[in-house]
């Protein structure tokens, strides 16, 4: 418990006494922010999954892609 | 499909290249501010300290305005490359994986000790914690040289056609193929060369400046000497790494070479012009122009032996001659002949097994592995679509090289008046090369990959699949738009991280 204490204390004062820190996490949280709830949810979908829900229905489209790429 | 191809590549080129400005200095500055706090921690001179303290605020800047960055790669496999995803994501999301949990946690927990624990560790813990942050960030890298290493050098793998993936059955041959050790060494040596420069170019804008001289001629008595070494084995395992590539990847050594007619006892070109291609290829004019070879280096480099047989272009289209194992090279046509075999044998076994009819499924199946090895040439439309970019792989290649090795006399300059204290402040020439040897020592960073990535297509992995294959049925207009949303992203980010690093730099040490 001590020691989890310790840790804490160690980080919580840690971040409390940052200057330049705070733009650097700033600027970190806003792009975490950009990339994973803008980017990834609206612009970067799972492809396969609107292709299929099983492995099978997956591995099927993959192969019927890939013999329409050679015919094509 | 090939505008979709090409915005695909695009973007994907992008978001690397912008990750890529990142990486070099976190593991090139890394080493150099672990070298640093060595010193303090032996000598207990906190003129050290602040030497270091200084350098660990500039890497504390990259590292949070890099952080993540490469993450947007990861969502492109998803969404651009989702068939590529599929075929390999069995091998290639093995290291990725090993890569977050492992090396990025350690990197995490111990940059909080290197940044809040200055006075709450003892120095030993806080320089234990500086040289596992450097550890840390080097292993990230290896997991992912590994994955790239595997795409051009697939091994250790077998194809399962039931789920339509390449199944790692060699972690060890994965992790240790010559490709992959080679490039990670030549990678992170590299990068020990850019963090050097960065060093060495912002120490000496801070001597022009006359600010901090003494703490700026003392961060350049480490940075130039570590830059050498950085560059002797940058050499070293860029030999190493050529060496590789004309064993496994011939067309990407002869497009690096301009090579288009093999040849025994092959000279290497130490400078030269290029024609255009397409003339090249209608045999109207000669490959180089003004070129300045090296007799017999290309044969002995590539296969240490200088009598050795170097394929070019032409040779490798045609095929006929006989490989270093004594095997006589197949044609590309014959080989896209096999390739278009194993896919429809791939299908027509799936179409098999679906109808339970188990004779054809045998049949096909052993089609599908018989002609296995030259499965992505099936999806090619006509043998040229083997042929890299060869302008762009032959001048990266000699940026590389020239402007790389350039970095040795500097180093070394810088070096020698350093150690017999010869007053270099006054020569504001030499300072004003070291500044702009920091952009210089990115291109050349940028170059290496370009050879390493232009050079290798069409392949997305090396005789499996071609990028035509890899890339989703996604519409070109939505990469165009995600294209364009990352270069307003990443032209913002870099603003901020300049900005950010500029004010730093100008408060001093």
């Amino acid at each position: 418990m001590n020691v989890l204490k310790k840790i804490w204390r160690f980080y919580y004062q840690g971040f409390k006494s940052m200057t330049l820190g705070k733009t650097l996490w700033a600027i970190i949280l806003i792009k975490l922010f950009i990339m994973f709830a803008i980017l990834k949810v609206f612009f970067f979908p799972n492809f396969l999954s609107s292709k299929g829900d099983s492995p099978i229905e997956k591995a099927d489209y993959i192969v019927e892609e890939m013999e329409k790429r050679v015919n094509n | 499909m090939e505008e979709l191809v090409l915005w695909s590549r695009a973007q994907f080129a992008l978001t690397a290249m912008y990750h890529w400005l990142f990486v070099p200095l976190t593991l090139g500055l890394g080493v150099i501010i672990g070298i640093m706090e060595t010193i303090y921690y032996r000598t207990k001179d906190e003129a050290w300290k602040k030497i270091t303290k200084f350098w660990m605020k500039l890497f504390g800047i990259n590292f949070a305005i890099g952080v993540a960055t490469g993450l947007i790669l990861e969502f492109q496999f998803g969404t651009n490359w989702s068939n590529y995803s599929w075929f390999v994501g069995d091998i290639f999301g093995a290291p990725l994986a090993i890569e977050g949990i492992m090396a990025f946690f350690l990197e995490a927990t111990f940059i909080a000790i290197m940044f809040f624990g200055w006075e709450k560790v003892s120095k030993g813990m806080h320089l234990t914690a500086t040289w596992l942050t450097v550890f840390g960030a080097s292993t990230s890298a290896l997991w992912i040289l590994i994955a790239n290493a595997w795409m051009q050098y697939p091994i250790g793998m077998s194809f399962n056609p039931d789920t339509v993936r390449n199944e790692m059955n060699d972690f060890w041959a994965v992790a240790l193929s010559p490709i992959a050790i080679n490039k990670f060494f030549h990678t992170v040596t590299s990068c020990w060369v850019v963090g050097a420069a960065a060093c060495v170019g912002i120490s000496s804008w801070l001597i022009i400046k006359g600010k901090d001289s003494d703490l700026a001629k003392k961060s350049i008595k480490i940075a130039a000497p570590f830059g050498i070494l950085g560059i002797l084995l940058t050499i070293y395992n860029g030999d190493g790494s050529a060496y590789q590539v004309a064993q496994k990847q011939p067309m990407k050594l002869a497009a690096m070479e301009g090579l288009y007619n093999g040849q025994t006892q092959a000279p290497l070109v130490a400078i030269g012009f290029l024609n255009p291609h397409e003339k090249i290829m209608n045999n109207e004019v000669e490959p180089l122009k003004y070129n300045v070879n090296i007799p017999y280096a290309l044969s002995f480099l590539g296969f240490r032996d200088i009598n050795a047989f170097v394929p070019g272009i032409n040779d490798i289209l045609k095929g006929g001659y006989t490989q270093r194992d004594g095997t006589i090279a197949l044609s590309t046509k014959e080989k896209m002949e096999r390739g278009k075999l194993a896919i429809l044998a791939l299908s027509d076994y799936k179409k098999a097994k679906a109808d339970g009819n188990t004779y054809m499924q045998d049949k096909n199946l052993k089609i599908l592995e018989a002609n296995y090895d030259n499965f992505g040439y099936g999806f090619l439309k006509d043998e040229k679509d083997i042929i890299p970019n060869v302008s762009l792989t032959f001048y990266a290649f000699r940026f590389m090289v020239i402007f790389g090795s350039a970095f040795l006399g500097l180093f070394a300059l810088l070096s020698y008046m350093s150690f017999k204290n010869i007053p270099y402040e006054k020569y504001k020439l030499l300072l004003w090369s070291c500044v702009f040897s920091i952009p210089l020592a990115y291109m050349v960073s940028q170059s290496g990959w370009i050879v390493a990535e232009v050079g290798r297509q069409p392949w997305v992995i090396q005789d499996l699949m071609p990028t035509s294959a890899a890339v989703s049925a996604v519409s070109s207009n939505s990469v165009i738009t995600t294209f364009i949303i990352f270069c307003v992203l990443f032209t913002v980010m870099l603003i901020a991280e300049l900005s950010i690093m500029f004010k730093q730099i100008k408060k001093g040490f």
